[in-house]
């Protein structure tokens, strides 16, 4: 039963999207078939956790394709927020996509596909069948981010989006291929004992860290990241940031867990790629001015996190230390879900900030939290939770990562990987501050203080169907922080169906429970003391130092609040200041202007490639963007393969 | 016992901000305020009208109400009137460091509310500091879980007390970086001057620059019960514990107020750091930390 409700589901989401290009259709009719397809996935997911793996297997024209799906503990645990998120983004976009926009058709029917082909890739049990549906994935995304076609910053964010996706796919089909080679199936199966050691098995995981990595956005693969999710409408980069990026671990996950057996150096390989990521994506995140960039680089932080964690659980299982790999890979997966959650609260609740204030700067917001409280309630929760800090969700994920760093330590002594189990601790309260005076920053400079220009001043509050949308995931945030018991037979079950790794967090989540409930309490008990108490307080202006004439412009700005913690991490992000000498000895103006390209896109990349495509100029002559010519090279192809095969 | 242990931290945590005063008092030569100072401050506060910014939402009320909820709620997992602490599971040290770091979130949130450029100011320096700190308290937790083995922190500070003839090195390097993040924590000298007059100097003052009457009296207990859990967290790695519980809740207290005198000392022999010099001497306590990780690890 789960696995046809979640490929309903799926089908519903693409023949929504398909029928929003039709005309005369009821104009919510589009939305509702959706939030239905949401409602029939959600309930598959759910019984699909319960344990007992379910296949659904339908022929395919294509050769050796066939539309396999199978659900298990694994895939409905990724599918179920790629339901619940694709439900309330489309609810979302009622009010702020609705038909009356421009390209209106264009944002559904690609929103649709998106989501459908998403969760096709989650279920999927035959790879060619993945690979079709990952493509379809990231064709939709590339359309997706170029919606606005008049900017250019989002034309050039969707063709790097589409260059990086493809050579992921690239990395993928080798996987493909190998893993073909090893099992003689192309159906998902468990590779031999000796995969790991095997050359062929070596290069898997090698190809899969590359094409996962990218997919993911793990830094240094993450060139892509900031600029689609930043260029794409809101609720897209809601769903790109929360679930489609997942499909990156989703795929590494999946793939390992064909690997009964997997040495130390991939697990520490993966721990190492997720505390660079974790530490630099929140560095990065704290120098961008742009709101949308800047979420977007949290999601490299949290992708890091969650990399981490599946890391030292990795790392554990090779050395039989099997209570704390539990720990380990309970906490990432957990992210995984968190992550989707509050990443999507925060998105939608920035695309409520920019829509009332048509800005991304987040200098130019400011005081959004008088004209919209219940957004920036929202985004407050989701800040907290982001920020891992107790009593939401975020912090349940972080503090099992935790549990399994700090019971390491001195216990696997063996290799080099035991130094990035202890590195884990202090790295992750490294990441965890850093977002907490980064969400800070976001949070008071666009819904605290005095708005900083006139149309911060005159924003108006998200409609109905925006707030509304925000319900499901804070309520989501707030149950999974406040009662993690819940949560923890999934856990238990889908850890065994990644790891084959045993055990149980129910008795760890039991004791945590009462005191996150109590200071949840404690807190809103107190709040409400102290506002109650001060009901009947004069308001007066802020304390200027008795200066005479106040403006907005004093406020301490965004960029200068995160100044001393980018100047901290300047070895590894050299920011440019723009800053000219005013001349002569009495200038008519001056101006000042800093801000922190990509590392490795920005000044290891492109230098590189602009220096090297003068190699590249063959590939002129035969990419000629003639269809004809192509259709050519395929059936070419083909023709020499045939005449391979038959030799 | 959860009762005796809360009546006993709310009731003597301002006394310790009497005894460095007095100290800073003594030391200068003066008469200085009444040991009890503090209590009167807060009484005089709670019994005030407040007054509200303008341009402040329920955010400004909610940094001094979380704040003396995450102190109240963190002293619960250290042992203050009896041998166990009323709370201890397995991770609490981790749950301890956040709670502080939630009480911040929303401190620097209520800061921001306000829209002033210095209390703006005070925020990115407090957010700014505490990432440094943080490492620095977590080496010394994982150092601790690993001498204690266990992760449960009334446990490990039980054990590092009597540990202290195999794990000497470690436990002093573990004191030595956190009474660096306790001061810097607390905004205490060299990190910042409780008793400065210029908003462009202050961190953790300015930031409440706006809270008045019963809100800022919130304020200044919550800093006081904050700063008496992190002189018992400091004073737990170097005490043994006793046999007798009233003995032990006496030696634990003398203690504590012993780091208040020391604080004292401090604030009357230097003076604040430059602002530049202050990163330097937190990774300074990290690797101090990292140090005694290494050794415990040997």
């Amino acid at each position: 039963m789960s696995a046809l409700l979640v490929f309903i589901g799926a089908c519903l989401f693409i023949v929504s999207g398909l029928m929003a290009l039709t005309r005369n259709v009821a104009r919510h009719l589009p939305a509702g078939i959706h939030v239905l397809g949401s409602l029939i996935g959600l309930i598959g997911c759910a019984l699909g956790l319960r344990g007992t793996p379910e296949t659904l297997a339908l022929p395919w024209g294509i050769p050796a394709g066939e539309i396999a799906i199978r659900v298990d503990a694994l895939s409905a645990f990724f599918a179920a927020p790629v339901f619940l998120l694709a439900g309330a983004a489309t609810l979302y976009a009622e009010g702020y996509w609705p038909s009356s926009r421009p390209r209106a058709a264009y944002v559904r029917c690609f929103f649709g596909v998106l989501s459908g082909a998403l969760a096709l890739v989650l279920v999927a049990n035959h790879t060619i069948f993945f690979l079709a549906a990952w493509e379809i994935v990231a064709l939709a995304s590339f359309f997706l981010v170029g919606t606005d076609t008049t900017d250019s910053a989002a034309r050039y964010a969707s063709w790097l989006y589409l260059a990086a996706s493809h050579v992921a796919m690239l990395a993928l089909f080798g996987v493909v291929t190998l893993m073909h080679s090893m099992t003689g199936t192309w159906r998902f199966a468990l590779l031999a004992s000796d995969a790991a050691s095997r050359p062929e098995g070596r290069a898997i995981f090698w190809l899969v860290i590359v094409a996962c990595g990218i997919k993911a956005g793990a830094m240094p693969f993450h060139i892509w990241l900031p600029s689609a999710h930043a260029a794409a409408p809101s609720h897209v980069s809601a769903l790109m940031s929360g679930v489609v990026i997942k499909m990156g671990i989703y795929g590494l996950v999946r793939v390992l867990s064909l690997f009964p057996a997997t040495p130390a150096w991939m697990g520490g390989t993966i721990l190492a790629l997720g505390i660079v990521s974790s530490v630099l994506g929140v560095a990065f995140a704290l120098a961008q001015h742009d709101l949308k960039r800047l979420l977007a680089y949290h999601s490299i932080e949290n992708i890091g996190i969650i990399l981490i964690g599946l890391g030292a659980g990795l790392v554990g299982r090779a050395h039989g230390a099997m209570t704390i790999a539990f720990l380990a890979f309970a906490g990432g997966l957990l992210h995984v879900w968190n992550h989707g959650l509050f990443k999507a609260l925060l998105f939608l609740g920035a695309g409520a900030a920019i829509h009332g204030t048509h800005t991304r700067e987040i200098d130019r917001m400011g005081g959004l939290a008088r004209r919209m409280p219940s957004v920036a309630a929202g985004f407050l929760l989701g800040a907290i939770a982001i920020s891992g800090l107790p009593p939401l969700n975020g912090f349940i994920s972080e503090w099992l990562v935790y549990l399994a760093s700090f019971s390491s330590v001195g216990q696997l002594h063996a290799g080099w990987t035991w130094l990035l189990l202890v590195i884990i601790g202090p790295a992750l309260a490294l990441t965890g501050a850093l977002a907490a005076a980064c969400f800070i920053k976001a949070f008071g400079a666009v819904f605290l203080g005095v708005p900083r220009s006139a149309d911060a001043a005159s924003a108006t509050n998200a409609l109905a169907p925006m707030r509304l949308a925000l319900l499901p995931l804070a309520g989501a945030c707030i149950a999974i922080g406040l009662v993690p018991a819940l949560v923890a037979p999934i856990l238990a079950l889908v850890v065994g169906d990644a790891s084959g790794v045993s055990g149980s967090v129910t008795s760890t989540f039991a004791a945590l429970q009462p005191i996150t409930i109590t200071l949840a309490l404690l807190i809103s008990v107190a709040i409400i003391a102290l506002v109650a108490r001060t009901r009947r307080a004069p308001y007066v202006p802020t304390w200027d130092c008795g200066y005479a004439v106040p403006s907005p412009r004093m406020q301490y700005t965004a960029s200068s609040f995160a100044r001393g913690l980018v100047a901290f991490f300047a070895w590894a992000m050299p920011p440019v200041v723009d800053k000219p000498r005013p001349f002569p000895l009495f200038p008519a103006g001056a101006h000042f202007e800093t801000h922190v390209p990509d590392t490795v896109l920005d000044r290891t990349l492109l230098p590189v490639l602009r220096r090297t495509k003068w190699l590249f100029a063959f590939a002129r002559y035969v990419q000629s963007g003639r269809v004809q010519l192509y259709l050519l090279y395929v059936g070419a192809a083909l023709l020499a393969l045939l005449i391979w095969s038959s030799r | 016992m959860i009762v005796v242990h809360l009546v006993f931290v709310l009731a003597s945590a301002p006394l310790l901000l009497g005894v460095i005063n007095k100290t800073k008092a003594l030391v200068a030569g003066r008469v200085g305020p009444p040991l009890l100072q503090a209590y009167f401050d807060l009484a005089k506060l709670f019994r005030k009208e407040s007054v509200l910014s303008s341009t402040t939402t329920w955010v400004f009320l909610a940094g001094p109400a979380v704040s003396l909820v995450v102190a109240v709620v963190a002293s619960l997992f250290l042992p203050f009137t009896g041998p166990k602490a009323p709370l201890a599971f397995r991770g609490d040290m981790i749950l301890f460091v956040y709670l502080f770091a939630l009480g911040r979130f929303f401190t620097t949130a209520a800061a921001l509310d306000t829209g002033s450029s210095f209390e703006g100011m005070g925020a990115a320096r407090e957010l700014t500091f505490a990432c440094l700190a943080e490492p620095a308290l977590f080496f010394g937790l994982l150092a601790l879980a690993r001498v204690g083995d266990s992760l449960e922190l009334s446990t490990v500070l039980a054990v590092s007390g009597t540990a202290w003839r195999t794990a000497t090195a470690a436990l002093v390097l573990i004191v030595a970086s956190w009474f660096i993040v306790l001061l810097v924590e607390n905004s205490r000298v060299p990190f910042d001057d409780p008793n400065t007059h210029l908003e462009l100097t202050m961190i953790h003052e300015v930031m409440v620059l706006d809270h008045g009457g019963p809100a800022f009296g919130v304020v200044l207990y919550a800093s006081a019960v904050k700063l008496f859990v992190f002189a018992a967290l400091v004073v737990h790695v170097l005490l043994p514990q006793l046999a007798n519980p009233a003995a032990n809740a006496a030696a634990l207290f003398g203690a504590i107020l012993v780091i208040g005198i020391v604080i004292g000392v401090i604030e009357s022999g230097m003076a604040r750091l430059r602002l530049v010099r202050v990163p330097q001497l937190l990774i300074t306590a990290s690797i101090v930390a990292a140090f005694a990780v290494v050794l415990v690890l040997r």
